[in-house]
């Protein structure tokens, strides 16, 4: 009898222990002395939303990682007062923190977790809420500040990323010999591969100057170069503030075109090219004639080209102009690409 | 993340006004609202939801703002914020800044957050003395509205 009126005694002050640890440490369990669940916590009442932790063990709830493994409750009570590492068993196999303390009643433990560094997915994954933290608890106040440096590392990122760009810019601009107006080869690939690098549709021409060679052999070289700055002023003319136009070589050019997302429009300023190129250059009494073949790739977003790649293709593009008698713009493709190879094969027997 | 010159500011704030017509004082305040309403500064309104569950518990967290604002970028010095509790449901808010008016921009960033908590409010700018801009704050209804959520988790 006396013993039945200590034990609710004792279960009175039992109840007012996990109401104050509630508070205090919402992330408690108490296990009785066979190492089973008989209370959660608030906050951990949120996390076992799907099954019932009152009546299991503990180690069926938990996987104890360290300081050992174990797997009865009489190892349990030696592990009191020690830092211990589990996890859930199930999914989402949440990392925990622990230590266990013995209870109010003999052979009862307290076990009082926390999610250490897991904390920022935990919140996210159970939904918690301030509240679910105890006032004291510095939780909050961390993340907080993970919070706040990761506002600030993005801002501090994207004034980078402008300042990078405006460097870009600077750059281009000396890239760019202002009295042609022409890149240099390597502001060309430069500009090139950030929009390849973003994922942009756009287009790559390379133009070929058709009888340049006659004109130089013939009427000399100061007519040359005229005509080669008359063709760079021509393809400056014909084309947007914002594509490149460089010279490759001889009487080559490539031009780059960002952002285009209709092939039509490629298809219209080559054949402007080629219609201005056409006209008669004037040279000193002399009149150079010259055409152009065009070889052109239009990029579209989903492609994973390489520039090596695009710089293949145009070139098989502007073979195929050259082949079908000059003066003309061929786009690539696909087919023409597996025409290239036979054509090529055939030439090498 | 640049620091700029204060007068920078004051220049530009001007300058906007003229351009747009309206009050100077007009402006800081939509400015308030902008930084915490807008889903480009989504992450300030969230930084202030931290100060507290209740919108009396955010109003006490402004004390400590410009502390919580050091501890992420060191150099950043908001305006010195002191609220005081007049009554249960009546507080007072002083602000001072080297930016004249700048008690204006929370006007708008107490008015906002006033609806994201889904409180009910009424705000005053009491004008400016030498000790910076004062709001009168009253709490009208504390569960006015369901105010915008607020999950401490967010996707990073």
């Amino acid at each position: 009898m006396g013993d039945q009126i200590n034990m609710a005694e004792l279960t009175v002050a039992q109840w007012g222990m996990t109401d104050m640890l509630d508070v205090i440490c919402p992330m408690h369990l108490v296990l009785n002395k066979t190492g089973h669940i008989i209370h959660v916590g608030p906050t951990l009442e949120k996390i076992h939303s799907k099954s019932d932790w009152i009546g299991q063990r503990f180690l069926e709830v938990f996987v104890l990682q360290r300081p050992r493994s174990i797997s009865s409750a009489k190892e349990l009570h030696e592990l009191e007062s020690t830092k211990l590492h589990l996890r859930l068993r199930h999914p989402p196999e949440t990392s925990l923190k622990g230590i266990l303390v013995p209870g109010l009643i003999a052979g009862q433990m307290v076990v009082d977790l926390s999610f250490g560094i897991s904390v920022v997915d935990a919140v996210r994954e159970f939904s918690l809420t301030n509240t679910d933290f105890a006032p004291t608890d510095l939780t909050i106040e961390m993340l907080y500040l993970v919070e706040a440096k990761s506002a600030a590392m993005e801002a501090s990122r994207k004034l980078n990323l402008r300042l990078r760009d405006s460097m870009i810019v600077a750059e281009e601009q000396a890239f760019t010999d202002t009295l042609t107006g022409l890149k240099n080869r390597r502001a060309f690939d430069f500009i090139m591969d950030r929009q390849i690098v973003a994922r942009r549709s756009f287009g790559l021409m390379q133009i070929d100057l058709d009888f340049f060679k006659a004109v130089n052999d013939t009427l000399g070289h100061a007519a040359g170069d005229h005509v080669l700055q008359t063709a760079s002023r021509i393809m400056i003319d014909e084309t947007r503030d914002s594509d490149s136009v460089a010279p490759l070589g001889g009487d080559e050019f490539v031009i780059f075109f960002p952002d285009v997302t209709d092939p039509e429009v490629l298809r219209n300023i080559g054949q402007r090219i080629i219609f201005q190129l056409e006209v008669p250059i004037h040279f000193q009494e002399q009149v150079c004639q010259i055409s152009a073949s065009i070889g052109t790739v239009f990029r579209a977003t989903e492609s994973s080209s390489t520039a090596k790649q695009l710089f293949e293709n145009v070139d098989i593009a502007l073979y195929a102009s050259k082949k079908m008698g000059r003066a003309q713009q061929t786009f690539f493709s696909e087919e023409l690409k597996a025409n290239a190879w036979d054509d090529r094969t055939l030439t090498a027997q | 993340m640049l620091i700029y010159d204060d007068e920078l500011t004051t220049q530009i704030l001007d300058a906007a006004s003229a351009v747009l017509n309206r009050p100077r004082f007009e402006l800081m305040e939509d400015l308030g609202t902008y930084l915490v309403s807008h889903p480009n500064t989504e992450s300030l309104r969230r930084l202030l939801r931290f100060g507290g569950v209740t919108f009396v518990e955010f109003l006490h967290s402004l004390n400590e703002l410009p502390d919580r604002a050091r501890l992420a970028v060191s150099d950043l010095d908001l305006p010195e914020l002191d609220l005081r509790d007049q009554a249960a449901t009546e507080f007072s808010l002083t602000c001072k800044s080297s930016i004249a008016g700048a008690g204006h921009v929370f006007m708008g960033i107490l008015r906002t957050m006033a609806d994201d908590y889904g409180a009910l409010v009424i705000l005053e700018h009491l004008g400016v003395s030498k000790g910076g801009g004062t709001i009168s704050i009253s709490l009208v209804v504390t569960e006015f509205s369901e105010g915008r959520r607020f999950n401490l988790g967010v996707q990073l």
